[in-house]
């Protein structure tokens, strides 16, 4: 018995609380699994997991493949980048492919916003979106939520302020929606062209202001710049963006209270955050990492219904 | 196939309420058709044993419907759908005139190309109207020959699919249309502000993470084209209108007493950006579904009179086009079958307006706009006729659909009003009409 309330985990907008505290709980749980010598448990075995990768992924697809073989599970790797697949071809062809040699869940991640909704309508098997575009990248908020519960011991009434690209940003959507959903309250800043119109709309609080924002923060969560907004002329250049919302050294310092640094990875040191403060105790940003398989492994868990988690752990 | 006999002898339709155009009503009449042609349309009219009699109480016969906007992509994507199976969507749909847009591959932008439309559709059930394109090869620079053209049977001239993008270019189409005259219809869009959107800007956009259209990229190139043509003239309507501003910006221009005229697609009067939360592509199309706020402003302007004519934008795109990730899927969906189920439910089922103001803009004001023919219920020609039942509710399903693509975000909804048959060319397209020889079968 799964134990969550639905079948798949496509983004986070729709999933609640109740689903959202299993999936915590669990990874916790599996979180002491990983601290043990031997890291892993029978829980998935004769399970068969495709992760389907049509961009080009290091970190999640490692923490996938990481939590699938923790759990025993056969793993089988697709990856293509969106220009090597033939437009001529379907996504549903591609997937339907896949669904004939029988997959027990797909990992999908692809550059489009809505893929895995759509492989959902396509496929039997259970799918998880491991970044669709620009929407949601579910597994990485819910990593987030861990590693902020695992500081806090709590969610509710936090203040997260979430900096940087929000509008080309899946961390920054599916961390809104789930930080939301758990009582959090939630402050996007950067430039204006960076931030998607209505967004007020989704529960959030817009800043343009960092230096104005930052006190009032218990965490901060850098989204990574990429080099491509700039010709898209959304920001006149790298410089004038770090001078107002880089997470430098200084601006740290002069805060009186404690905050919490997070960022999803990969870094550009000196661009949008200093490498004194990636490195310094305030990050709790390789706590995040770690965070990432034991969430994988609790949702591959729930999702396909594995054995007891405290029976196997203690085995 | 769609069920279609040739008419012999003859029928009479019987205790139907006949739209009356010139009067914009409905009135109870007898409709004796012999041989295909409308023989005579009275209050009553006697049985006789030579005659074929069908129960049409509570059904509206009005003049076939007319759809001012649709793709039959032949010549050059006839993988998506022909002149041949078009036509069977428009009968499905109850509609006997269409007007087929020139993004077709080649171009309507020749003399030959437009007679190949207009000499293929004397052999189908439909009367086919090509629009040429406004522009040569539709790049926005060159104008098409208007006249030669207009010669050759083009009613209008349009990029549609594109703007007209250059506002001189613009200017010179509406100057010189005026020779001919003929609308220049404009699909308005300013591409700079639309960017690589997929979707109406707006929350919904946001929490889905798809890059936004905003509705000021139709707005401003309306405004731009509505004051151009208040200086040059020239006749302006504007495709597929889809915001309440653009209503609004309409609504002023003609009570300042400027022709310009306007169309509304049905799925703009029913569906929002909400539909889109799905990802399923055949909620994709362009202009692409706004707010609620939007479709209430769109449904007001239809009833008081901004909006002129309701056209179905018929997109027809392969499956295999459709089940492409939600940004390569191409914009577009088919709209012929659903047009009047979807209109009866968005304007008549919830009282706002009567079923006559719905049939004004299916029937007058398009032939109006594209100058042609008005004497409908003509002795003795072919009877153009569409048979109807505008209270009957009905869930839209693939089987309902004729036409070779099947995008339709419909499926599974809700329709109010049901096409029964559709009289044309001497034939009858039947498509539910049932108690046919009903007096003899009572005997």
């Amino acid at each position: 018995m799964s134990g969550l309330s639905q079948k798949h985990l496509l983004g986070l907008e729709y999933v609640p609380k109740s689903d959202i505290e299993l999936i915590l709980e669990t990874a916790f749980s599996f979180r002491e699994v990983l601290e043990r010598p031997i890291k892993k448990v029978p829980t998935l075995q004769g399970k068969t997991i495709v992760n389907l990768f049509f961009e080009p992924s290091t970190r999640t697809r490692l923490s996938f493949e990481l939590a699938e073989k923790r759990l025993s599970a056969e793993t089988v790797n697709f990856s293509a980048t969106g220009s090597s697949l033939s437009k001529g071809e379907t996504l549903r062809d591609t997937i339907q492919n896949i669904e004939a040699m029988k997959m027990d869940l797909v990992i999908i991640r692809h550059n489009t916003p809505g893929s895995a909704y759509q492989l959902s309508r396509y496929v039997d098997a259970v799918v998880i979106n491991a970044g669709d575009g620009t929407h949601e990248h579910p597994t990485q908020a819910l990593l987030d939520i861990m590693s902020i519960k695992e500081k806090f011991g709590h969610i509710d009434g936090l203040k997260i302020a979430i900096v940087g690209d929000i509008a080309h940003s899946r961390v920054a959507l599916s961390n809104i929606f789930g930080l939301r959903t758990m009582g959090a309250e939630v402050y996007v800043c950067g430039p204006p062209t960076f931030i998607p119109p209505f967004i007020d709309q989704l529960g959030v609080t817009v800043s343009y202001n960092l230096d104005e924002l930052l006190p009032e923060m218990d965490i901060v969560n850098v989204l990574r710049i990429q080099q491509e907004r700039m010709q898209a002329a959304l920001i006149p250049s790298l410089r004038e963006f770090r001078s107002l919302y880089g997470i430098t050294r200084e601006r740290i310092d002069r805060l009186q209270k404690e905050l919490t640094i997070m960022h999803p990875g990969p870094l550009n040191r000196g661009v949008e955050i200093d490498s004194d403060v990636a490195d310094s105790d305030k990050s709790i940003i390789l706590h995040q990492v770690l965070n990432g398989v034991a969430v994988r492994m609790a949702l591959l868990y729930l999702l396909l219904g594995g054995r007891d988690v405290k029976e196997d752990s203690n085995a | 196939m769609l069920n279609t006999e040739n008419l012999t002898g003859k029928l009479l339709l019987s205790n139907g309420n006949v739209y009356q155009p010139e009067s914009n009503s409905l009135e109870k009449k007898d409709v004796l058709i012999r041989d295909g042609q409308l023989a005579g349309m009275d209050p009553t009219i006697e049985p006789t044993d030579d005659m074929r009699v069908v129960d049409c109480a509570g059904l509206i016969i009005s003049p076939g419907f007319t759809d001012i906007h649709v793709h039959f992509r032949e010549p050059g994507y006839e993988h998506k759908e022909t002149l041949q199976t078009g036509s069977e969507a428009a009968l499905a749909g109850g509609f006997t005139t269409v007007c087929c847009m020139p993004n077709t591959n080649p171009t309507l932008d020749t003399r030959g190309s437009i007679q190949f439309i207009r000499q293929s559709q004397e052999e189908l059930l439909v009367d086919i109207h090509p629009v040429g394109a406004a522009t040569k090869g539709r790049k926005g620079m060159e104008l098409t020959e208007y006249s030669e053209l207009a010669r050759a049977g083009a009613v209008a001239f349009t990029d549609d699919g594109n703007p007209i993008a250059n506002a001189g270019v613009m200017r010179r189409a509406l100057e010189y249309s005026r020779m001919v005259n003929k609308p220049i219809l404009q699909h308005a869009e300013d591409l700079q502000l639309k960017g690589s959107g997929l979707m109406h800007e707006s929350k919904v956009s946001t929490a889905l993470g798809l890059p936004g259209v905003p509705g000021i990229s139709e707005e401003v190139l309306v405004y731009r084209d509505i004051r151009i043509a208040e200086y040059v003239g020239g006749r302006l309507h504007i495709q597929h209108v889809s915001m309440a501003e653009t209503a609004e910006l309409l609504r002023a221009a003609r009570e300042r007493g400027l022709n310009v005229t306007c169309e509304v697609t049905p799925h703009h009067l029913l569906l929002t950006d909400e539909a889109v939360r799905t990802f399923d592509t055949s909620t994709k199309v362009n202009p692409p579904l706004r707010t609620r706020k939007d479709v209430d402003a769109l449904r007001k302007a239809v009833i008081d009179g901004t909006i002129d004519v309701i056209a179905t934008d018929h997109a027809p795109h392969a499956r295999e086009e459709k089940e492409q990730p939600f940004d390569l899927a191409p914009p577009g969906l088919i709209g012929l079958e659903s047009a009047l189920g979807v209109v009866m439910k968005a304007l008549v089922d919830n009282n706002l307006t009567t079923v006559e103001t719905v049939l004004h803009k299916l029937i007058i004001r398009p032939r109006e706009i594209m100058n042609l023919p008005l004497d409908f219920y003509r002795q003795k020609a072919h009877a153009n006729l569409t048979i109807f039942d505008p209270r009957e509710e009905w869930v839209f399903k693939r089987e309902h659909v004729k036409s070779r693509s099947e995008n339709s975000p419909f499926y599974g909804s809700q329709m109010k009003g049901r096409v029964k048959a559709v009289l044309i060319r001497g034939q009858m397209v039947n498509l539910g009409l049932k108690n046919l020889n009903w007096p003899r079968e009572k005997k």
